[in-house]
């Protein structure tokens, strides 16, 4: 599998990044050398091993359904970059 | 030695037996960084009242004829990817420039419980992303033994910091091998203890199911007693192990006698470094000489835990650091005028090369279409990974093998190529995929520049690990080489 | 509807769960607190936090499922949702993808055709998101938007239907069934107008007696049963309409606007969803086993069915009766309250059912939140049953016990409401109602029965409603005879 210009942009917007035009080709070119790296997986038959998303047999770890108390708003608020009554400020949403 | 070369536990004794108080020691390390700091660059920031404020402390403690903890007094450093509550924390990247958290990190809780005295905040690859501390976003640090090279990465800062006597130990934390690497560069001991041993809250995540926080120190008992301090379970971290934490230094005998330990061909591939491959081997001599039983062994899947590690760590840290956004915290671009241009923005100023590469990366590999090919396929070699070390493990206690393919490279020399870059981590992922205790101990030179031994245990055996390290460490004397960094002083 | 067609409907419910506390961090749940109070370094999704399930939200959760007759899964696992928006501090929605926690249930609601089964195709597990507050109008929207986390983190179950609803009161009939069901449980308040309930509907037609799956829609942004019920009626007309006249349905998401009563397209978002699914690493799966189902399912209440049947059986109430007092579980607990002390259940239903219930809408109130208490209902009849007041006094006893929160008692002496019974103090009213209408009176004597209403109607009036009618009618025949 390759990854073409195209994708890379798609993928930039999913990702959120504004990428300019000559990060975008270089991107292209890495990702594709890397995904061709990755290629070498497919020298492994996985067709019957379970995935591993955990490295722990743990299961089952809860919190009781106590309250605490958490922040206080100007503690929430003190790295804002933009706020208004006591609440987070942000570009309209389109 | 001066005492800022000086051992943990030494430095400890000196304070029990009051040769020298917490102050004294504190200010002999801040002088230090101010002779090396602008050759080495190990710090991002300095805490030098928080310093002087908890010295003054441990030693009012001496005052009153209190028992010191072993870590009492003794300076340290943090990795940036630490919380702590009030103090800059960077991640060495430009979107998290002015961040202050308003938590501390439960490890580092546990070390402000332990009477730490905090120097500073290190620097980092941007998000741990790298394997050189080039990826900062505040420029790299200098191998205190050539400042023309790295001194690994991620945890460069950290380790450089402890080679260079800026700080008697100091907090890293390893996804890929990011405390092995560069202790291995640097010539320190470095652990990344198994997976849920050491609480993960309040660091800042990379890739959530490899991350493990752990320690740089100039020897293996100090290993063994910040391990001490930092380990056991916190309700605050689902992922945290609910074990018995054994008496670390208890391990610490010397003798590892009939002790089995496998040495796996996978690591030592044609191409590596010959002093570096003859320096493993004359280390696993020595392990031989001691009367442990070292016979070659095979992980067969060795080859795939790169490219494995390249699609599930990416995968984990493109979704983690969605949250810099721009919206509670950290940078924001100006001039958007609708909220996707601000994120857009805002993630393109505020993050490095290397980071949104692995964006993308991790993207991709999870986007639809693409991932069963990869994220899940991926997860499955984990598995084959996992298993490959379950079956050596079922005949020998412990594997040993070089920590890195080749000793501490130039500066600029592969920043150019990230597959390059990504391959200086072959021997230390396979650990972090299938959730092992791994230690790096110096075992050597090649061309003036320090050789790593990797020592990996099974699950929860950092106490074998470290008897291993230990009696090794003490047959030999690499661990008391320092650097010379031709400043007024040294010896 | 027109006649060829059928509407083919499923519900997405999204229910909070009733904790005290948040999914993944001890911050409080509460409703309409100041902005920004109930907010931690975790729901904030600070760098370096990490997620601890609420065991409580599990015992929900299981509850439910077991409520809605599902099979609880063995294993299963939490994944990350990944899209950007402001109100989700993480750009991320911890949710369940694959491994949910509930599967294959069912809800029976009562259509007009009799009882029927809706699937339940699956229950999963997740965190709510915060709120966002736009600036400016919609048709004018301002530059900014204010974000709340406030909610974030609040827990929530989501409940997808079968699309097995035929139409809009079916719809209806299920929303309001399953409210009642995660009401009876403790699971939820199941508030829409606090959005502890939100329903999504997915809605297509097809020809009537047709098993093919036409193109459907996504309706959103409806927040009451009622507009649920109104949007869903819209929706299938406007898909009707547009085959008749030729053109076809676009799969699309349409919004509800409330005040023009249509279902208008969203803005069609930027990008295709892509959430990029995949197993959250910071949260431990669940094993739920055998033992842990068994004691939720032991300590299930009772449930609106199994309550139903009981009224019906126990009182001799009407099905009809017995379904809109369950309805609610406030409702039959206000019911239970009331019969434990007064055992004519029939006179309680209708109270219920009439008065009380007209009372509680005006007032907008829940049962449980009456001024009046179950104790102070059954007060008010047996003042009835023992000719204190009369039956139609009793309503206007009720009504001012709702509007001052006084007893029947009290309401009934300051007003001088008490009905006058004794047959002395009626005699002289009787005689001069006599001596007024002589030509009534001769038509009663005649056998005009219809005559005697008349006249007990002018004793009422003289009184002012107070005397007792079943005693004014003897005492007029006593005296016409």
């Amino acid at each position: 599998m390759s990854i073409s210009l195209e994708e890379v942009e798609h993928v930039a917007l999913l990702a959120r990044l504004e990428l300019g035009p000559a990060e975008k080709e270089a991107y292209t070119q890495q990702l594709n050398a890397i995904l061709g790296y990755m290629e070498k997986l497919n020298e492994l038959d996985t067709e019957n091993v379970e995935p591993m998303a955990h490295v722990l047999p743990l299961a089952n770890v809860f919190r009781e359904d106590e309250v605490k108390p958490g922040l206080a708003p100007e503690a929430a608020l003190d790295q804002a970059p933009d706020k208004h009554d006591n609440q987070f400020r942000v570009p309209k949403i389109v | 030695m001066e005492l800022y070369n000086l051992p943990v536990h030494e430095l400890h004794r000196l304070l029990v037996e009051r040769q020298v108080s917490a102050g004294e020691l504190t200010a002999t390390f801040l002088e230090r960084i101010a002779a090396v700091e602008p050759a080495v660059k190990a710090y991002l920031t300095l805490t030098r009242e928080q310093a002087l404020a908890g010295a003054g402390a441990v030693d009012d403690t001496t005052g009153r004829g209190e028992i010191l903890a072993p870590l009492a007094g003794i300076p340290a450093a943090l990795k940036d990817n630490l919380c702590t509550r009030g103090t800059r924390t960077t991640c060495a990247s430009r979107i998290l420039e002015h961040y202050l958290p308003p938590y501390t990190a439960t490890v580092v809780e546990r070390l402000e419980q332990a009477g730490m005295v905090s120097l500073g905040k290190t620097n980092m690859d941007e998000f741990a992303m790298g394997s050189s501390t080039e990826n900062s976003g505040f420029g790299p640090t200098r191998n205190p033994w050539d400042p023309e090279r790295v001194p690994g990465g991620s945890s460069g800062g950290s380790a450089a910091a402890v080679a260079a006597g800026e700080a008697a130990y100091a907090l890293g934390s390893d996804t890929g091998g990011s405390i092995r690497q560069p202790a291995a560069f640097c010539g320190v001991v470095g652990l990344k203890p198994t997976y849920g041993l050491v609480s993960r809250y309040g660091l800042v995540a990379f890739a959530s199911s490899l991350d493990q926080i752990g320690p740089l120190t100039r020897e293996v008992r100090d290993c063994a007693l910040v391990l001490q301090a930092i380990a056991g379970h916190d309700l605050r971290d689902s992922t945290s192990a609910h074990v018995a934490v054994p008496d670390y230094t208890a391990a610490l005998t010397g003798e590892i006698k009939g002790m089995r330990l496998g040495v796996p061909r996978e690591y030592f591939p044609a191409g590596m470094d010959p002093e570096v491959k003859t320096a493993v081997r004359r280390a696993v001599d020595k392990l031989e000489e001691l009367g442990a039983i070292l016979e070659e062994v095979s992980l067969p899947h060795t080859e795939y835990a790169l490219p494995a590690y390249y699609l599930v760590a990416p995968a984990e840290a493109s979704s983690n650091l969605a949250r810099y956004d721009g919206v509670a915290y950290g940078h924001r671009a100006g001039g958007a005028d609708n909220i996707i241009d601000m994120y857009c923005r805002t993630r393109q100023e505020g993050f490095g090369p290397e980071v949104k590469r692995r964006i993308m990366l991790g993207t991709y590999a999870l986007s639809a279409g693409y991932h069963d090919a990869y994220y899940l396929k991926a997860l499955k070699v984990r598995t084959l990974i996992r298993r490959d070390f379950e079956q050596v493990f079922a005949a020998y206690d412990a594997l040993v093998t070089p920590t890195t393919p080749t000793v501490a490279f130039k500066l600029g020399e592969k920043v150019g190529d990230p597959l390059a870059m990504y391959l200086s981590d072959l021997f230390t992922i396979p650990v972090n995929m299938a959730g092992l205790p791994a230690l790096s101990l110096p075992c050597g030179f090649s061309q003036g520049l320090p050789v790593g031994l990797q020592v990996i245990g099974r699950p929860f055996a950092e106490a074998t690990v470290l008897q291993i390290a230990y009696a090794f460490e003490q047959a030999t004397d690499y661990h008391l080489a320092r650097p010379d960094l031709g400043v007024r002083g040294e010896k | 509807m027109s006649g060829d067609y059928e509407a083919v409907i499923g519900l997405e419910v999204h229910v909070e769960l009733k904790t005290k506390s948040k999914v993944f961090c001890p911050c409080s749940t509460e409703f309409g607190a100041p902005p920004n109070t109930h907010v931690c370094p975790v729901c904030l999704g600070l760098p370096g936090v990490l997620p601890v399930l609420n065991k409580q939200v599990v015992e929900l959760a299981l509850r439910a499922a077991l409520a809605l007759n599902c099979r609880v899964a063995a294993f299963c696992k939490f994944d990350r949702k990944n899209y950007y928006y402001p109100d989700l501090p993480k750009n991320y929605q911890i949710s369940q993808y694959d491994l949910p926690l509930a599967l294959d249930g069912y809800l029976e609601i009562d259509t007009e055709y009799g009882s029927k089964r809706v699937g339940i195709i699956r229950i999963h597990m997740e965190e709510d998101a915060g709120k966002l507050i736009h600036e400016g109008e919609a048709l004018n929207p301002g530059k900014y938007s204010l974000v709340d986390y406030n909610r974030t983190g609040v827990p929530l179950l989501e409940i997808v239907s079968q699309p097995d609803m035929t139409s809009p009161e079916e719809a209806r009939a299920y929303l309001e069934k399953l409210k009642a069901v995660l009401q009876y449980t403790d699971v939820s308040d199941c508030r829409m107008e606090e959005g502890s309930l939100r329903c999504d509907a997915n809605v297509s037609v097809r020809p009537a007696g047709s098993t093919e799956l036409w193109t459907k829609t996504e309706v959103k942004n409806m927040n009451s049963f009622r507009s649920v019920q109104r949007a869903l009626a819209y929706e299938i007309e406007r898909q009707i309409g547009l085959y008749e006249g030729g053109e076809q349905v676009v799969q699309e998401t349409m919004a509800w606007d409330e005040a023009h009563g249509v279902t208008v397209p969203m803005r069609s978002k930027e990008e295709a969803h892509d959430y990029r699914y995949f197993p959250e690493p910071d949260l431990v799966p669940l094993r739920i086993e055998a033992e842990w189902i068994g004691r939720v399912k032991e300590h299930l209440p009772e449930l609106p069915d199994a309550r139903k049947h009981r009224l019906m059986q126990d009182y001799g109430l009407s099905a009809y009766d017995a379904g809109v007092i369950t309805a609610s579980r406030d409702l039959a607990d206000y019911f239970d309250a009331c019969v434990a002390a007064y055992p004519q259940a029939k006179t309680v239903a209708n109270w219920l059912m009439g008065d009380f219930s007209r009372l509680l809408n005006s007032y907008n109130l829940e049962p449980r939140q009456a001024p009046v208490s179950p104790a102070e209902l059954v007060e008010l009849m047996v003042m009835i049953d023992r000719g204190k007041i009369s039956g139609k006094m009793g309503k206007t006893v009720l009504e001012e016990m709702f509007a001052t929160g006084k007893k029947a008692k009290d309401v009934v002496a300051e007003k001088g409401l008490a009905q006058i019974s004794d047959a002395e103090s009626l005699r002289p009213i009787i005689q001069e109602v006599i001596a007024a209408n002589p030509g009534p009176v001769e038509d009663f004597r005649q056998g005009k029965e219809k005559a005697l209403g008349f006249l007990v109607g002018q004793v009422m009036r003289a009184t002012r409603g107070q005397a007792n009618p079943a005693l004014v009618n003897e005492l007029l025949k006593e005296s016409m005879n």
